[in-house]
């Protein structure tokens, strides 16, 4: 058999190497690019530390005291394990706007099956969980086997959801007191301990550790390279070996039990079951993913990423309102904020193929 | 085809003359901001109670949130299409619903503004409402004399409701601060004050996690409030498991507006320590009367002697009553409350 | 010589298309099959139904002498049978060792891997570095790089890599050259004459007829939902070849 067609004798000659990487541009940009490409997290983290330096320098011990920075982790608690859920609907380039819905309705649930049928408050919360999860596998199940698009999916469940919750409850509200003397388990996520003068909350220390699991999950076992690979490209995971369908169903079901785990902590911040609460924790959650670099494309980002997001919008609030701005204005930075995460994501997306 | 056609129209004139027909029944709407609130759950309760028992046939129509004036508007044209005879509405935006409710006064309904006077007040025919400012009053002088000489140097947080500002948010801050002694710069709006007591000023949306949020932003700008005025009783909740959380429950005053019955239970439990009580069944009863009369003869109910609307009453509850300040004790204001 | 896969009367419709008329295969053990013919002939439907993607309507199929039908690629691909997709099928995002087990991931030995699940990420990174150097690629640097970062060629071979990695019996590449230019359609040949040294029987369908003749032991020529002949390409020309393809000429020897 000849070597090659005839045309190809001029290959002879010609650079053996396939690609060369200009692995001799060593400019502090590309290498910046390169470092971002690979890991994601990089910018909401600087933006973060920025942030606080920033607010740290102009506002002093105020901001810079134990009892503030604790404070910030405190008040995006809640926002924070939502958008952990968020998180891993988006990275199959999904997007869930039930989450807020699905949190509210699980403490609801919560909450009337402790006071209204006298279920044991442990049972109550299980089943609590149990409901969101079933919730969030509903999702999955219409995304996954129906074939429908997750936004239109999760908009109409968000509505049933909230209108659900409004009819099951009567909009009635269960009073703190009554819960710390009925049914303090309720409450458990709230209670708090100190280290020196830092306060910190188990909905705190469970944010962590669901941001830590999670990113473990997605790393480091084969469920989680089928997330990203199904978010990356869905045709290509399903002819490699993934069950898509079944990726995407457990996706939105684990999404389905964190919202669940969020509404136990709602209940813990705020004291009370109130069904009117939770309302903007859907948007709250997009913009921490987004912000935290995670593409809304899919199959990129990472969860650390969306924990410092969170972060990011939390200290963003707390130190405008210490410097006395107009709540306004932490709205705009926050909208600036998420065109410029979008825009760097965009640019890090960029590669020499 | 044809039979179909005739069919279908037959039918559309049979369902005109049914209305026609059934409506010796009053028919009436009321439009609420939203259906979530329990304050307007409540007033919507009344109105229907009150409904049944006069014989008046009742469309209830809401908004989905606070400020959707669009589904408002559109209740309205459809109460009018309907052949009410009037119409209960509490306008999430009182100016831009004005022409909608003039429409509906020329088309010979009785429109009753209810809790939240129109902008101007006399677009309706009629306003039942809670004297906000009065509302406010009651709480900054029971707050004052509660804390006797203390009050000029208290540091007080104050619990909004919306940057935009809404007139009940207004009225009731600014008498709270007219109750307490302090001066009002400009009284047609918050946070133009200058008095050093004033902490600050935050946004609640008046709820549980608003009101926590909120002041734990005033909190850490001066960790030492120990007055805290709010918008309303979930504002007030939110801002208590704030403070306890840091410990100074107890050395904290918070008052209220709202006198539901879980609010009224907070001021028994000490949570709050006094709120003045607003009633929405008496306003959505007194409502419902005045379409009755207005359908029968005509005629409008008066305004209360002093004012341009039908004050339906404020009472401070408290159980730790001042010198100066009516109130009643929280079992009365339990006997009372509504939610 | 026993073919090593064998489909006879296969039959496919796609509502009143017929795709797939009493269709024939056969490959044998260590040789590469080129599959031609012109768009609309069917050719991309028997692939299919070889691999799994799409199941006959009709006919059977034997893998090794023993029957087998296949509801999915992943059922052919366990079988035996790989597939190197025209479209590749690899995350762009994620690493060469990643898709390189995408699907068939190595877990840690031990609690690691029972109880917490964990990869073995040093197992895959040397095994596929392992692979790829067998196949000459060694051009790739990073095995953690991403694909995205790869040319057309280097990608090409790390399909193939995949494919010849896991102890396949069959490879079919669909398309190999067709989005590749001079230099890496000759990598890739070269790689997959240095994969049918090993032994693997390779079915290639490709529309570059010099590629088809350079390479392939014998060509299957597809025609109207049917194998037309196969015909031996150091006895005949590429022009022979197109007009079979196209019906301008009828062969001898029909296949049998």
């Amino acid at each position: 058999m000849e070597k090659g067609q005839k045309f190809e004798e001029a290959l002879e000659n010609a650079a053996t190497s396939v690609a060369d990487f200009d692995t001799d541009d060593k400019s502090f940009v590309s290498r910046f690019h390169h470092a971002l490409h690979t890991t994601p997290a990089l910018v909401p983290l600087i933006v973060l530390v920025a942030a606080i330096v920033v607010f740290g320098l102009t506002l002093g011990s105020k901001f810079f005291s134990p009892f503030a920075l604790t404070l910030i982790l405190q008040q995006v608690q809640i926002v924070g394990i939502v958008a952990a859920a968020q998180s891993i609907v988006i990275l199959t380039a999904g997007i869930d706007l039930s989450v807020g819905a699905i949190a509210v309705i699980t403490s609801v649930f919560m909450g009337q099956f402790t006071f209204r049928y006298g279920i044991p408050v442990e049972l109550s919360v299980l089943m609590g969980l149990t409901a969101g999860t079933a919730i969030g596998a509903l999702n999955g199940w219409l995304v996954a086997v129906m074939r429908l698009p997750p936004f239109i999916v999760t908009l109409g469940m968000w509505q049933i959801v909230l209108a659900a919750n409004f009819l099951y409850s009567a909009n009635e509200t269960i009073r703190s007191q009554d819960i710390a003397e009925q049914a303090a388990f309720l409450q458990f996520m709230g209670s708090k301990f100190k280290i020196g003068g830092a306060v910190f909350t188990y909905g705190v220390v469970f944010m962590v550790i669901l941001v830590v699991v999670l990113a473990y999950a997605l790393r480091a076992t084969a469920w989680g390279r089928h997330v990203y690979a199904v978010g990356d490209d869905p045709e290509a995971a399903e002819l490699s070996g993934v069950n898509v369908k079944r990726t995407l169903i457990s996706v939105y079901a684990t999404a389905g039990l964190i919202c669940g785990f969020a509404g136990w902590a709602l209940i813990g911040r705020i004291g009370s079951v109130s069904p009117t609460s939770g309302q903007l924790l859907n948007i709250e959650s997009i913009t921490a993913v987004v912000i935290g670099g995670i593409s809304l494309f899919g199959g990129r980002g990472s969860i650390v990423g969306t924990f410092f997001g969170a972060l990011i919008v939390g200290v963003f609030t707390l130190g405008l309102r210490l410097a006395g701005a107009d709540a306004q204005w932490t709205y705009l930075l926050i909208g600036v904020l998420i065109i410029a995460a979008v825009a760097v994501d965009q640019w890090i997306r960029k590669v020499a193929a | 085809m044809k039979t179909l056609i005739a069919a279908a129209v037959s039918a559309l004139i049979a369902s005109a003359g049914a209305s026609f027909a059934g409506s010796h029944a009053i028919g009436a709407c009321l439009i609420t901001k939203t259906d979530t609130n329990p304050f307007f759950v409540k007033m919507k309760e009344g109105a229907l109670a009150k409904a049944d028992e006069l014989g008046v046939k009742l469309s209830t129509f809401a908004g989905k949130i606070d400020g959707d004036h669009e589904t408002q508007v559109a209740a309205i044209e459809t109460c009018i299409a309907n052949g009410a005879k009037g119409i209960l509405l509490t306008a999430s935006d009182t100016s831009s619903i004005v022409p909608a409710v003039k429409q509906a006064r020329d088309a010979g309904l009785v429109v009753i503004a209810l809790d939240t006077p129109l902008n101007p007040i006399d677009a309706a025919d009629m306003t039942f409402a809670t004297d906000n400012f009065l509302a406010g009053e009651l709480i900054g002088a029971w707050a004052a004399a509660a804390l006797g000489s203390d009050a000029a140097n208290a540091k007080i947080g104050m619990l909004d409701l919306a940057v935009s500002q809404p007139t009940v948010g207004v009225l009731r801050d600014q008498g709270f601060l007219k109750g307490f002694g302090i001066d009002l710069g400009d009284p047609n709006k918050w946070g133009d004050e200058t008095d050093s007591r004033i902490v600050g000023n935050d946004v609640t949306a008046g709820n549980e996690e608003g009101g926590r949020r909120a002041i734990e932003n005033l909190l850490a700008k001066d960790p030492m409030i120990n007055v805290v005025y709010t918008i309303n009783e979930p504002a007030a909740a939110g801002a208590y498991e704030a403070l306890k959380a840091i410990g100074r429950e107890n050395d904290v005053l918070i008052v209220s507006v709202d006198g539901g019955c879980p609010g009224v239970q907070n001021v028994k439990d000490g949570v709050i320590g006094a709120t003045s009580q607003q009633y929405p069944l008496l306003m959505a009863s007194k409502g419902i009367e005045a379409i009755v009369a207005w359908a029968k003869d005509g005629t409008k109910p008066a305004n209360t002697p002093g004012k341009d609307f039908f004050d339906t009453g404020v009472a401070l509850v408290t159980d730790k009553p001042v010198a100066g300040v009516d109130s009643i004790d929280t079992k009365e204001g339990t006997d009372l409350c509504w939610g | 010589m026993k073919p090593i896969l064998k489909a006879k009367g296969l039959v496919k419709r796609f509502g009143r298309v017929v795709a797939l008329d009493n269709c024939d295969f056969e490959l044998l053990p260590g040789e590469i099959l080129g599959v031609i013919g012109d768009n609309g002939a069917g050719k991309s439907t028997l692939i299919k139904a070889i691999s799994g993607a799409i199941s006959a309507d009709e006919g059977e199929i034997w893998l090794e002498g023993k029957k087998v039908s296949f509801s999915s690629p992943i059922e052919a691909r366990d079988a035996g049978i790989e597939t190197v997709y025209q479209t590749l099928a690899m995350s762009p995002a994620l690493s060469i060792a990643d898709n390189m087990f995408m699907g068939r991931e190595i877990l840690k030995s031990g609690w690691q891997g029972k109880i917490f699940r964990r990869l073995d990420r040093r197992a895959m990174e040397i095994f596929a570095r392992d692979k790829l150097s067998e196949l000459g690629l060694l051009t790739i640097q990073n095995i953690n790089q991403a694909v995205e970062t790869l040319s057309g060629g280097q990608r090409q071979g790390v399909a193939v890599a995949r494919a010849a990695a896991f102890g396949s019996k069959v490879i079919i590449l669909d398309e190999p050259t067709a989005a590749l230019g001079v230099k890496e359609s000759r990598k890739v040949l070269d790689l997959i004459q240095d994969v049918r040294a090993k032994g693997v029987p390779i079915i290639l369908i490709s529309h570059n007829m010099p590629h088809v003749f350079e390479v392939c032991d014998r060509v299957h020529i597809h025609r109207l939902g049917k194998r037309l002949t196969v015909i031996d390409p150091k006895k005949y020309e590429m022009a022979d070849a197109v007009a079979f393809m196209t019906g301008a000429k009828e062969p001898n020897e029909k296949a049998a």
